[in-house]
């Protein structure tokens, strides 16, 4: 069996899969509850000045009857009175020593408010300190979580406050809501924030009651910009873990991962693009903690499967492949091909390639089935057809490479070689 | 033994005559089978359909909940298209012809999911179609059923005034009077029928029998043209000794009573035989089943090869508990004091196939005989021979004969449905309908 236990920053956990900042992971009773169930770590909901919450707090995005593809929310940070989440942290901890806790923190804008902070959850015998620079929503508004994240240099000073007194690890944890999360991970490494996570929720717009006209959620007939996460935002978040990985400077911190993971698969994918371990929230405020179960059983399979040993066995192992669209090869050509046996003459991709593509396929007209072959010489080896056939492997697509050599964008305009003529 | 009403108590019929085919329960239930449809491309579904109902666009409406166009989509292919959702042989239409069937998957339940816009748009009486303003013109249909309503709802969306001559006292025709009772009740029949009516410019005249108060060419001269849509009526013979005796019933009227009367007023047996394995046949099989009959026993000439109903129906009458046997023709029905006693059926073989391509059944010599108080003919219905022939129309064994835009050979008279096809099934006489009103219209110049 692989060993999946997990070491971030010195801070131990008996797998990679820790819950992030976030409601699950608000209360002693939520996080015994996750611990019970096989949870390796949590990052404890952001302390902070207690603030009041509203009601309604969250809506989501359904997509073809499936629900919560993605999910939005209007809350705070922790709501709860200081004293008792540091309280519980302590027995939290006491109970399940072998666990992950970090604390997540957005104290007020003060050099003072941090340290008195940091001492006080220092206090409880907490492994590291999760710093919230990604609140999109209520707390912009007081000067503290995104709107620290989206300026480099108030989070490099924010980060060089919490330095001078931690003693404990530090992550920086980064919002999505900028065109690029480097310039404050870089700023956040310079400032010395021993590790980074993101991404954080995503401002949005979840969507707006037909019969009300008001956005959701509602609350008594006005809502506000929530932040979205769930799988729908997996993608985005996939892109700036990249860019984080591929950056000389960041790359040298570790990276937790999260926004959009709800399976084994999603964690592995995070890690291959350089996460050293990864978070979850909505997946399990979608089906409770049990999912943990296949969270480790899945990962330890595919290790199997794959001969990997330990996580650093792969962790960053996609980075390489990232590359400038530029270098990539113009002589590797594919084609669609079509297994007449498995086809189910449904014509979606007839449909998508003669309406958006190549009109590369053949329609011949059969009372009720048609049969759809590729025009070969005219496929331009998109992937389209094959996005959308609802049959597994019915779609192939097979390499007919232009050329033996490799040969990239730069290489094909310096020889002057002809473009499409039509 | 004996032949009776009153065989089971009021719960038991409503039990056994309930909704064979159930309705989703709510949206929701809708909506995850319509986001089971993948959207094909020039649908195998609508290929299949005789109507062309753009299926995947209506599942796709359901899907995006814009139910109205949904059911707008469905009824301007077929404005039965709520009947069609619960009488439709779909397994051989439409869900037979669905992708999933490839990938060895139930296919999407398009009747269900058709049912759930269709019956939502005639409760809440949608109106979905307008009239175009009247010509003027005036077309006579005869018969208000399904081929008949279809072909006076194209034609007055065009502006024509139409009048209906029906002889039966509702409209609907065999939707009404001669589809199981578990598959449509009367009430939805009734409001399927006012529903089309809703659209305006559709009269209809109730108890108005042609050959009989009214005459063809009377209506000929009164109106600029007329669509006969009369189906087929009387139920085949089988010319065997015995017929005639107390408790040999034809299917069609055991099946008008059961539609008609209640349930607790149509008399069964104990032991009955149903003759044929048609999609009558074993409607009335299942449903003498239904009314209390201890056993049925179904008769067929040929072997499931041949047989004319569909394994789904076939499947209804095993569950419901009826016996079959096949290569069984019937010889003579005996009698004790004019009753039903027996049924003394020969044996057969199969052998050469005939001009239809199946192979007939071939006499063995042996016969067996079945204890029975009572016999159900279903060998098919024949047309209306004498009225057809007395005015001229060209014909085949009393079958109208007409072009595929429902075009007779006098001139002004149109006809389809039933009536033409020898008895299909609705969603067959609804087209020709469309097919109908399409001849009438270039006929008429509009
Ligand atoms: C027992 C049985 C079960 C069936 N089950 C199904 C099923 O489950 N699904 C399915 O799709 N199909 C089924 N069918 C077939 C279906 O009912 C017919 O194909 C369809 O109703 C034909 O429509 P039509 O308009 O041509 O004729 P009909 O429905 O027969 O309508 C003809 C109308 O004309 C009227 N009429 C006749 N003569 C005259 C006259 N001289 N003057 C005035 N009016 C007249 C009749 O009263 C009737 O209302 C079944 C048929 C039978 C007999
Ligand atoms: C209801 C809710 C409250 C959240 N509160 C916090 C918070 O207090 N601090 C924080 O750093 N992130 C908070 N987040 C963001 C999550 O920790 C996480 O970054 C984000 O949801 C993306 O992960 P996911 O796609 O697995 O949900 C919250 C998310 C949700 C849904
Ligand atoms: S790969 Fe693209 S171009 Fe080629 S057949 Fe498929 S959709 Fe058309
Ligand atoms: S999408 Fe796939 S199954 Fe559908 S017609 Fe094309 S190849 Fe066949």
């Amino acid at each position: 069996m692989a060993d999946i236990s997990s070491d971030f920053l010195g801070i131990k956990s008996p797998n990679p899969f820790w819950l992030a900042s976030a409601p699950p992971t608000d209360k002693k009773l939520n996080v015994l509850r996750a611990f019970e169930a096989g949870w390796g770590g949590v990052v404890w909901k952001t302390l902070g000045t207690q603030v009041k919450n509203v009601s309604s707090r969250y809506s989501a995005v359904d997509y073809h009857g499936s629900r919560v593809m993605g999910f939005n929310n209007i809350e705070l940070i922790s709501d709860r009175p200081l004293y008792i989440n540091l309280r519980e942290i302590k027995e939290v901890l006491r109970e399940f020593p072998d666990r992950a806790m970090v604390v997540s923190l957005m104290a007020d804008n003060t050099k003072e408010s941090w340290h008195e902070l940091i001492k006080q959850v220092e206090d409880t015998g907490a492994h590291g300190l999760e710093l919230n620079f990604g609140c999109p929503h209520g707390m912009t508004e007081r000067g503290m979580g995104a709107a620290v994240g989206q300026d480099p240099e108030i989070a490099r000073m924010v980060v060089e406050w919490v330095m001078e007194a931690a003693t404990i690890p530090v992550i920086t944890k980064l919002t999505p809501n900028v065109h690029s999360v480097v310039p404050t991970g870089l700023a956040s490494v310079q400032a010395g924030t021993n590790a980074l996570s993101l991404i954080n929720t995503i401002q949005s717009v979840t969507g707006i009651d037909l019969d009300t006209f008001v956005p959701n959620p509602n609350v008594a007939g006005k809502t506000a910009f929530g932040g979205y996460c769930g799988p729908a935002v997996k993608p985005i978040a996939l892109k700036m873990l990249a860019t984080i990985s591929q950056n000389s400077t960041t790359s040298k911190v570790p990276v937790s991962g999260i926004g959009g993971i709800s399976t084994w698969k999603d964690a592995v994918e995070f890690m291959l693009l350089g996460a050293s371990n990864v978070q979850v929230c909505t997946a399990v405020m979608k089906h409770g903690f049990r999912i943990i179960e296949d969270l480790c059983e899945g990962l330890s399979y595919w290790m199997d499967d794959k001969g990997f040993k330990k996580l650093d066995d792969f962790i960053g192992k996609s980075v390489p492949t990232l590359t400038n669209w530029e270098d990539l090869d113009i002589n590797y050509h594919i084609v669609a091909n079509i297994d007449q046996d498995k086809c189910v003459h449904c014509g979606l991709c007839y449909i998508a390639c003669e309406d958006t593509s190549h009109q590369s396929i053949n329609l011949d007209y059969g009372k009720p089935y048609n049969k759809y072959t590729i025009k070969e010489e005219e496929c331009v080896g998109c992937n389209l057809c094959q996005l959308v056939c609802p049959v597994d492997c019915c779609i192939t697509m097979v390499e007919h490479r232009k050329g033996p050599e490799y040969l990239n964008w730069k290489d094909f305009q310096r020889l002057g070689l002809p473009l499409n003529d039509h | 033994m004996s032949i009776s009403n009153f065989k089971l108590t009021t719960e038991e019929y409503e039990a056994n005559f309930a909704d064979i085919h159930p309705p989703f329960e709510n949206l929701t239930a809708a909506l995850v089978e319509a986001n089971r449809c993948i959207f094909c491309y020039d649908a195998p579904c609508m290929k299949s359909c005789p109507t062309s109902i753009d299926v995947p666009k209506f599942i796709k409406q359901i899907a995006t909940e814009n139910i109205k166009g949904s059911a707008h989509t469905i009824f301007t292919s077929n404005i039965m298209g709520g009947g069609c959702s619960k009488v439709c042989p779909v397994e051989k239409l439409c869900e037979g012809a669905c992708v999933y069937n490839l990938m060895e998957e139930e296919p999407i339940q398009i009747a269900r999911l058709q049912r759930y816009s269709t019956e939502i748009a005639i409760k809440e009486k949608w109106p979905l179609f307008t009239r175009k303003p009247s010509t003027g013109k005036k077309v006579a249909v005869i018969g208000a059923g399904p081929a008949g309503l279809s072909c006076a709802h194209v034609l007055s969306r065009e502006g024509i005034d139409v009048t209906i001559y029906e002889k039966e006292a509702k409209g609907g025709g065999l939707m009404t009077y001669g589809i199981a009772a578990y598959k449509v009740t009367p009430e939805f029949c009734e409001d399927e029928v006012n529903y089309i009516l809703s659209l305006g410019g559709i009269d209809i005249k109730y108890n108005q029998e042609v050959g009989k108060n009214l005459s063809l060419s009377e209506l000929k001269a009164q109106y600029d043209a007329v669509y006969l849509s009369i189906g087929v009526g009387l139920a085949r013979q089988l010319a065997i000794p015995g017929e005639d005796l107390e408790g040999v019933v034809d299917a069609i009227s055991f099946i008008h009573d059961i539609r008609c009367k209640g349930y607790d007023q149509v008399k069964v047996g104990d032991k009955v035989a149903v003759i044929g394995m048609g999609m009558t046949a074993i409607d009335a099989a299942t449903q003498a089943k239904r009314l209390g009959a201890k056993e049925v026993t179904m008769l067929y000439r040929r072997t499931q090869e041949e047989m004319p109903c569909t394994q789904v129906e076939l499947d209804i009458a095993k569950l419901d508990g009826c016996r079959i046997v096949w290569l069984a023709a019937p010889k003579e029905v005996l009698g004790e004091d004019g009753h039903v006693k027996q049924i003394v059926c020969s044996s057969m073989v199969l052998g050469e196939p005939d001009a239809s391509g199946r192979r007939s059944p071939v006499d063995t010599g042996e016969t067996f005989t079945l204890d029975v108080d009572m016999v159900i003919k279903a060998a098919g219905q024949m047309p209306f021979e004498a009225l057809v022939a007395d005015n001229q129309l060209a014909n085949k064994y009393g079958k109208i004969v007409t072009d595929s835009n429902g075009v007779t050979n006098i001139n002004g008279i149109f006809a389809g449905g039933d009536c033409v096809n020898g008895g299909k099934e609705v969603v067959d006489a609804v087209q020709a309908g469309k097919d109908g009103a399409r001849g009438i219209l270039t006929y008429l110049g509009s």
